[in-house]
């Protein structure tokens, strides 16, 4: 046993286990100050030696001490004792470790060193493959477990908030400068991660708990706020701060805070001393062992050995020797020397100066490092001071500022660098969380690995979850004596956010399922509930699948049958509704479109594609004339938000914007659609005004009437082939509408149709769906439709590149039907066509669509096949996950070539 | 996350924005007698200089194309201009 508490236990005890066993800590605790406070001395195991491992720092710069905690049933892992408050009742395990970290079965492989060098499992591993050994390789290593049971709620909240000034840490520096911010009037947030403000004044003065508690009152006093538990994790463009604040008894919250100014008082980090064996059980950092004795009455040892190349941590043994401990300084300064550390399972020995004496705990002093994380995720650049022998903030950044500690400010202060010796034959760790010792990066110099970036990947320098807060800047120094060069000149990594682990749940706030990424919800979904539709997404949209307990077959085959035989009602107002309004409404459809659209009569209607400029079929549809100024396009569902933005875009770019307006109704507009030999039937008992003699409203045709005295625009418009009519009313009137064709169905055996049935009865009729029977090089002319291409004048968006070389060539993707001819099953949608060439079979295309046709009562199916357009007739080969099948190349439409249903 | 400010309604979080394209761009016409290889600059060419750029960018909520001049090292935005002036 080393750490004990000290001082009086007045406080209310708290039980925890750890590994297992029963600990009593008390409130005010971390989980690191409890376990030094009840004698713990192991709490993990490191990660590729499996070394025992003690609690290192205080703060969020420890190394070693990472832990799963199980409260009220939950388990979060890969928690760092030292940040995490205790409570009542907590499980806490150690990681990497099993069955405990004291006695941890892989503990041995300590002894394999020698053979483990960096680079290892890469250079040992390579044959047969590297992920053959893979995975149990991971098992070995590895940190926490996760809980698949533990599936954190999307809770935290996502604040945003402006200021004038974000002072980010709340210690002497910080504390002053929020203050007097907030004193001459401007707003100002200060976070601090802490529990407490006052930072180093906490465990460094004996009033400074006093002296924080003072400084908050003035500058709450004059408006400003303080965040605690408040971690500021990155900075990133334009001085958007984000930060993760801690509650208990409440979700977190990340709040996103766009200050004017940005003040850094975030400290500095003692670094520990690269020494033979400096990562045993009971060494820590001189510092750590302040905070543990003034804040958490808690003496890390009692035989202490201090080792320092500075003087700031003098104060340290002078404090522990004034709480009873025996302390022996060597300090490095005056020629003493730390020869070895003893012990195995911790401290028990330390060798100073070639004289041996017995110690249960050792306090490294290396320096102090300013903590710049946020200054370089700001773009600043940094500056080696040989003052204080680190890195300081170099060239101001405008709009961020850094004061006291974290700008070099140690106030009286006095270092002599104590870096890595190179060299050395015993094995000193550089990097405690990612066991990376000083050999590893000699072995990384020797094998070429020397910018400071290659060293950090190659040894795993710094990638721990700890970002090498206490390891980094050893590293770049052992590097710099190893090559020769300068520190500043071997420079640092790159600092990226977060500056310490922050949970998922917190960056992504509320966005999670649903409110990830919103399904649009129909006018009518309650009426398709209660009708008992099964619901699926179709292009973002929640619609009606098909209706009906049975299974998806049979139901959809049902439909499918009954809309050929009578009537079908279809929700289709996902349907893109856009106006396009102006004098040069026509110019914009038409260079918008494929096909002209200008040249229609008024009140008709025509089908075409709208094309990307490389050419590519983005999206067909049918566009109405309603009159010479207005047009509606009626897009696929999915494309109403991008063909939306394309005819803006043209609208401003080449258009007069004054001349033509572009409005999209989709949302607020619902269309049902009758669509079946007694479709006519059901629409004429609708009374909507119109003349529905096909002479007057014939198939593409449009007119408008009403329907309760709202408008109502009825479309002739057909996707399966038979005779529809699209009803478009106000979302108003949907209902009503909804249910009066219901009403009129009745007496007609009419059938409601879900998505599934419409999509298996255009594929009938060779009907495509853009993105789904064409892929991003399909242009009009893979689809036979050559029309435009070859005799359109003037430019329309795509032009050009339907005429390019690549457009010309005869093996292009062509859109076929195909005709199953070996006995068998509907196809597999996505089968590949194959083909002999040059003695090895390749693929010539792909199975887009696949159904079992009821009206055919045969397979049916839609491919995009080489040059499939001169295949007619021939038998192409089709392959499945290995398994062979055979189909004819046939026209798309399967079903009515000659189009009559369309008027029967 | 970056602000920008659309010269109609004013400083937005950058997820509202699209960019359109780099500023002076234009496509080249008839098709007849664009040759492949301007063709193929137009679609897939883009000068993506270091440091100030003029782009064409679009405010997706209110459906305005600007000009902003910003800078691609720095991302500080040095304006941002309508279009409607010249048209006007």
């Amino acid at each position: 046993m080393s750490g004990r508490r000290i001082g009086n236990n007045a406080q209310a005890a708290l039980r925890f286990t750890f590994d297992g066993k029963p600990h009593q800590g008390q409130a005010g605790d971390t989980i690191a100050s409890a376990l030094l406070g009840s004698g713990v001395r192991i709490v993990g195991r490191s990660f590729k030696y499996h070394r025992p491992r003690g609690i290192f720092g205080s703060w969020s710069e420890e190394p070693n001490a990472i832990v799963d905690v199980t409260l009220a049933g939950v388990t979060t892992p890969n928690l760092r004792a030292t940040t995490e408050l205790l409570q009542d009742g907590m499980d806490i395990r150690s990681v990497n470790a099993r069955p405990t970290a004291e006695g941890d079965r892989l503990g041995l492989l300590d002894r394999l060193s020698p053979f483990l060098p960096a680079g290892f499992y890469y250079k040992t591993f390579l044959w047969p493959d590297w992920h053959v050994f893979e995975p149990r390789i991971r098992g070995m290593a590895g940190l926490g477990r996760l809980d698949p049971g533990n599936e954190p709620p999307a809770e935290a909240a996502i604040v945003n908030a402006v200021c004038d000034v974000l002072v980010v840490g709340a210690g002497p520096a910080g504390l002053e400068a929020a203050r007097d911010a907030a004193i001459v009037g401007d707003r100002v947030i200060l976070v601090d991660d802490q529990f407490a403000p006052g930072g180093s004044m906490l465990h460094r003065e004996p009033e400074g708990a006093a002296w924080a508690a003072k400084l908050v009152a003035e500058f709450e006093q004059a408006g400003g706020r303080l965040l605690l538990r408040t971690t500021a994790f990155g900075i990133y463009d334009h001085n958007l701060v984000c930060c993760w604040e801690r509650r208990i008894g409440a979700s977190d919250r990340q709040w996103r805070i766009r200050p004017r100014r940005i003040v850094l008082a975030t400290g500095a980090i003692e670094r520990p001393l690269v020494l033979p064996d400096n990562d045993r059980p009971g060494v820590m950092a001189a510092e750590a062992a302040l905070v543990y004795l003034r804040r958490h009455g808690v003496m890390v040892g009692q035989r202490v050995v201090l080792a320092t190349n500075n003087d700031r941590a003098l104060a340290v043994a002078d404090a522990l020797r004034q709480a009873g401990a025996q302390v022996t300084v060597a300090d490095l300064r005056d020629g003493a020397t730390i020869d070895a550390i003893h012990g195995a399972n911790g401290v028990e020995a330390v060798t100073v100066s070639g004289k041996r004496v017995e110690a249960d705990c050792v306090l490294l002093s290396g320096g102090h490092t300013p903590t710049i994380h946020l200054f370089c995720q700001a773009k600043g650049k940094l500056r080696y001071s040989e003052d204080i022998a680190a890195f300081v903030p170099g060239d101001p950044v405008e709009g961020v500022s850094v004061i006291g500690a974290a700008a070099g400010d140690l106030g009286d202060y006095s270092v002599t660098p104590a870096w890595p010796k190179p060299g050395s034959k015993s094995r000193q760790w550089v990097d405690f969380q990612n066991d990376v010792t000083l050999k590893d990066v000699e072995l990384a110099a020797r094998e070429n690995f020397r910018s400071v970036e290659h060293l950090k990947r190659y040894t795993t320098l710094g990638m721990a979850t700890d970002q090498g807060k206490t390891s980094n800047m050893n590293g770049l120094a052992a590097m710099a004596a190893i090559t020769g060069r300068t520190i500043q000149k071997t420079g640092t990594t790159t600092y990226r956010p977060p500056f310490t682990p922050v949970p998922f749940t917190v960056v992504a706030g509320r966005r999670r399922g649903e409110l990830f990424n919103p399904t649009r919800r129909l006018a009518l979904e309650a009426e398709h509930r209660a009708a008992g539709a099964v619901f699926r997404e179709y292009g973002g949209w929640l619609r009606a699948a098909w209706y009906g307990q049975g299974t998806a077959t049979d139901e959809v085959t049902r439909e499918a049958r009954q809309a050929r035989e009578t009537v079908a009602i279809f929700d289709g107002s996902p349907l893109g509704k856009i106006e396009v309004f102006g004098p040069q409404a026509g110019a914009l459809v038409d260079y918008n479109s494929y096909n002209t659209l200008s040249t229609l009569k008024p009140g008709r209607i025509r089908y075409g594609f709208m094309l990307t400029e490389t050419g590519v079929i983005y999206d067909d549809g049918v566009v109405s004339k309603l009159a010479d100024d207005h047009y509606v396009v009626s897009c696929s569902s999915g494309h109403v938000a991008g063909v939306v933005a394309r005819l803006e875009e043209w609208r401003q770019d080449r258009f007069d914007p004054r001349q033509v307006f572009v409005h999209n109704l989709t949302p607020h507009w619902s269309t049902l659609t009758a669509c079946g030999p007694r479709a006519k039937a059901l629409v004429d008992a609708l009374s909507l005004g119109v003349d529905l003699d096909d002479a007057a409203l014939p198939h593409m045709a449009t007119a408008d009437g009403s329907f309760e005295g709202a408008p109502a625009r009825v479309a002739r418009v057909s996707f399966t082939g038979d005779r529809s009519y699209e009803i478009s009313v106000p979302g108003s009137k949907a209902a009503s509408l909804w249910q009066a064709m219901n009403e009129a169905g009745r007496t007609l055996d009419a059938v409601l149709m879900g998505s599934e049935a419409l999509l298996l009865l255009r594929a009938e009729k060779g009907y495509i769906i853009a993105g789904k029977d064409t892929d991003g090089t399909s242009m009009p002319q893979d689809l036979g439709l050559t029309g435009p291409r070859d005799k359109r004048a003037g430019e329309y968006v795509g032009k050009r590149s339907l005429f390019t070389e690549n457009a010309m060539r005869d093996d292009r993707q062509q859109l076929v039907g195909l005709t199953v001819s070996d006995g068998g099953a509907a196809l597999t949608t996505g089968s590949h066509a194959v083909a002999q060439s040059g003695g090895s079979r390749r693929s010539i295309g792909f199975v887009t669509s696949s159904y079992d046709s009821p009206t055919l009562g045969r397979p049916i199916a839609l491919g995009l096949i080489q040059n499939g357009l001169a295949r007619m007739g021939e038998e192409i080969e089709f392959v499945h996950l290995g398994t062979p099948r055979r189909a004819t190349v046939s026209a798309p439409c399967a079903f009515d070539a000659e189009g009559s249903r369309l008027n029967a | 996350m970056q602000l920008f400010s659309c010269p109609f309604c004013g400083s937005r979080d950058e997820t509202e924005f699209v960019f359109g394209a780099e500023a002076g761009k234009t496509r080249p016409e008839p098709a007849a007698e664009v040759s492949a290889d301007t063709w193929g600059r137009y679609l897939h060419f883009a000068d993506n200089p270091r440091g100030p750029t003029r782009e064409i960018w679009q405010h997706v909520t209110c459906g305005e194309f600007f000009l902003m001049e910003r800078d691609t090292v720095s991302h500080a935005v040095a304006a941002t201009v309508d279009l409607r002036g010249d048209k006007a």
